[in-house]
């Protein structure tokens, strides 16, 4: 048992916070929000750094890391409120190097050429994985993907769709489909994505694969919330130690000291069941194992999302309200986090069912 | 990173668990199980038993009976007796005067109480609470004064635990009350408890268990070899313990026993959403802080830094967590049931509410916190 970074996911981790910190601020994320939404620079930057190699194999020319070989990044994403859409590309790729070994397209993902997004949630479906509406026939889907993150820029999607032998995963080209970009709560890059008999490539794993995928995501998304959590504990406290009202800092007053207390023991709490998801996703025994671990992470992640986000708020008074400070960003951002592929109630409901 | 045990973790837990399950006298566990009282001899059997095997002061240094543990494996040793349904070791002698004499006593004390604290001869309770000082300890007025080779000690302490079993007190007195910081005229002394003088009144708590007392010293005449450390340097020692105390009420083994029961002991509810959920959210946090725990742990095993503040989290989350168990507990037993089982849950539920009250309540944890490791 240990809870150390090896070497090089200390070395990944520090370039990565390195680079946000020189250029990916506050006020550099606003233009960039403000604008495309999304910057090729940072993203050149993520795949200089290795991260678009990351999770993919060395036959490929990637890194083969793991959930845990991510966990770092994606706390300093997390903290950064990075709103290119890193984890899409993460899944999709994964999913299709371990569903079409041999295509051709991971070896440009891993040099940062290719982008592609994982297309899966749809409207009315909510959290159900089995839900999928949209229909696989004779390689040729039909059917809407919705809110799906990324999908402005995708060139590739990877789908979810029912076909005859029950739901799969399907690669598609963006040019096969329309997109209707949106943005979502927290200023990132979406769209609606039209399916209207695209041509697909049917990627083998079938309906464990799409669970397995989700379960990485999931995984994923809860180092990020613990680096958006971090942040809102941080700033609140040094706003607590700055901020004076009748003529003392406000972090003397003790009704406040127990509740700020409180955010940092949901911020641990929540870190040691994301250090469990990454775990189990990357070795976990069986599915249920997986399945079970990373659905604790999520309701206890998610629950802290929402007392942290809402706390931090309730300490900063009026200006936690301003869209001028981050942390009302960094609400928005754990806001989603919290829903993101399953809320409170799913997960809830699928570890009591498991 | 790596969540699993090592393979000599693994092995060692198992020598413990394979130990336990031979040797913990099956009485006992169901007196324990059935949430019975345990009565001194209960106590003292179950400590004798460990002492002989060598494992009852596992972090004690091993000239003076330790096991020479790393953190990790005495971590994996307290929750195995936990989850094995042992009876609980009385932390005063062995976590607290032993400690405590280890780190500021005299030769001549450590060799006079340590080995009978080792092998259950002599039974401690802890007098540090006074009528008027609870949290705000230092405002103590239990006095000593000296008076040629002795003290006399003369006040009142109060929710002084076993205080009926016990054959010695260590108490945090007053040896002056001239001084202009009041943490500053605080002694350390171990007080016989069949000096004359000595006075224990039973407390009964709201379960009707008679677990607490007062004890009153009426011109109670106390050795000077019994002074701890220098005379007015109590509070260091004193501060130097509650560190010790807060280690251990995290009780994580105990409380993944008392959760499995619970899944058994309330299965007639699983249908229920509200139910499942309150369970489910609940086990979550106790794996959270497992995990918590054994982060740092591994952070005190990497950098040899002893436990800061983060052991007032453990304590924060490990009590609440625990009288959550309790309050489902009681929530699962059948209302209109009147059986021993019921009654003892209910009365649990009770019982436990102290947790978050005693060894430092929950409102001091948080105010240690916001000062040591947030600096408000
Ligand atoms: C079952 C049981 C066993 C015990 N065993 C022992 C024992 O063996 N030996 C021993 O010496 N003592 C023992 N105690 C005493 C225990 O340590 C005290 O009860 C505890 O320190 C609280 O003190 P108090 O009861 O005087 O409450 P108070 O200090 O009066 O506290 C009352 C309330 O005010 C809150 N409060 C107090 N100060 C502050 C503050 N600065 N900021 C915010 N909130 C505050 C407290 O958290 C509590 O909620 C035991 C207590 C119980 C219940």
């Amino acid at each position: 048992m240990n809870f150390d970074y090896n070497e090089e996911q200390q070395l990944l981790a520090d370039s990565v916070r390195r680079y946000l910190a020189k250029s990916y601020d506050f006020e550099a994320r606003r233009k960039i929000v403000a604008a495309e939404g999304w910057s090729t620079d940072a993203w050149k930057q993520f795949a200089e750094i290795g991260l678009t190699g990351l999770p993919l194999g060395t036959d490929h020319g990637g890194f083969g890391g793991g959930a845990v070989d991510l966990i770092g990044v994606m706390e300093a994403f997390g903290e950064a409120l990075v709103v290119e859409p890193y984890v899409p590309l993460v899944l999709a790729a994964r999913a299709l190097e371990r569903g079409a070994k041999s295509s051709p397209l991971l070896s440009s993902v891993v040099e940062g050429r290719a982008r592609l997004a994982f297309a899966h949630t749809e409207k009315g479906a909510r959290y159900a994985l089995d839900a999928v509406q949209t229909r696989a026939k004779e390689s040729r889907l039909s059917g809407e993907k919705s809110a799906v993150i990324g999908a402005p820029i995708a060139e590739h999607f990877v789908v979810s769709a029912r076909g005859e032998d029950g739901i799969g995963l399907y690669l598609v080209d963006r040019a096969a489909t329309e997109v209707k970009p949106q943005r979502t709560l927290d200023e990132r890059l979406a769209g609606d994505v039209v399916l209207r008999e695209a041509p697909a490539h049917k990627l083998s794993g079938g309906a464990a694969l799409l669970e397995e995928t989700v379960d990485f995501a999931t995984a994923l998304l809860c180092a990020e919330a613990v680096g958006a959590l971090q942040f809102a504990c941080d700033t609140t406290l040094e706003y607590l130690k700055t901020r004076k009202q009748f003529g003392v800092p406000i972090g003397t007053f003790q009704a406040l000291q127990h509740r700020i207390v409180d955010m940092y023991i949901s911020l641990e709490q929540a870190r040691s069941m994301a250090c469990l998801a990454a775990s189990r996703a990357d070795s976990a025994g069986d599915a249920r194992e997986r399945a079970r671990a990373i659905s604790a992470a999520k309701i206890r992640v998610a629950d802290a999302a929402r007392h942290v986000s809402q706390e931090a708020v309730q300490l900063h008074g009026g200006m936690g309200m301003s869209e001028e400070l981050k942390i009302s960003h960094t609400f928005r951002r754990l806001t989603v986090l919290a829903r993101e592929y399953g809320d409170v109630d799913h997960h809830l409901a699928r570890y009591a069912a498991l | 990173m790596d969540l699993n045990y090592s393979a000599e973790e693994l092995e060692f837990r198992d020598e413990v668990r394979a130990w336990l399950g031979a040797n913990l006298p099956a009485e006992l566990r169901e007196e324990v199980e059935s949430y019975a009282h345990l009565s001194k001899d209960d106590l003292l059997r179950w400590h004798r038993i460990l002492a002989k095997k060598g494992w009852v002061a596992p972090a004690w240094p091993r000239e003076w009976g330790g096991t020479g543990w790393n953190v990790v494996q005495r971590y994996l040793f307290e929750e195995e007796l936990g989850y094995a349904g042992s009876p609980p070791l009385i932390p005063f002698g062995l976590s607290m005067c032993g400690p405590v004499l280890l780190r500021f006593g005299s030769d001549a004390q450590k060799k006079r109480f340590l080995p009978r604290i080792y092998n259950g001869e002599d039974f401690w309770c802890q007098g540090y609470s006074e009528p008027g000082s609870g949290s705000d300890l230092a405002s103590l007025k239990t006095s000593a004064v000296r008076k040629g080779d002795h003290y006399v000690v003369n006040g009142q302490k109060i929710w002084t635990t076993l205080a009926h079993y016990a054959d010695w007190i260590f108490c945090l007195v007053r040896s002056d009350s001239g001084t202009s910081k009041r943490q500053e005229g605080i002694s350390f002394l171990l007080i016989d408890m069949r000096t004359p003088g000595i006075t224990v009144r039973p407390l009964i708590l709201m379960d009707g268990a008679h677990e607490v007392n007062e004890v009153f010293f009426d011109d109670v005449k106390v050795p000077a070899e019994n002074l701890v450390f220098e005379e007015g340097k109590g509070w260091t020692v004193a501060k130097y313990l509650l560190g010790y105390e807060r280690m251990n009420t995290g009780r994580i083994g105990e409380s993944k026993r008392q959760l499995a029961y619970l899944k058994r002991y309330g299965e007639h509810l699983m249908g229920d959403t509200r139910w499942r959920d309150r369970l489910s959210r609940l086990e979550v946090e106790l794996t959270a802080l497992e995990i918590t725990n054994l982060r740092f742990l591994d952070r005190m095993r990497r950098t040899g830094q002893p436990p800061g503040a983060d052991v007032s989290m453990l304590k924060i989350k490990g009590t609440e967590i625990q009288q959550e168990l309790t309050e489902l507990m009681m929530d699962a037993t059948d209302p209109a049931a009147s059986d021993p089982l019921s009654v003892a849950v209910r009365k649990r539920y009770l019982s436990m509410r102290k947790t978050t009250i005693y060894a430092g309540s929950n409102e001091i944890q948080r105010n240690i916190i916001a000062k040591s490791t947030l600096g408000l």
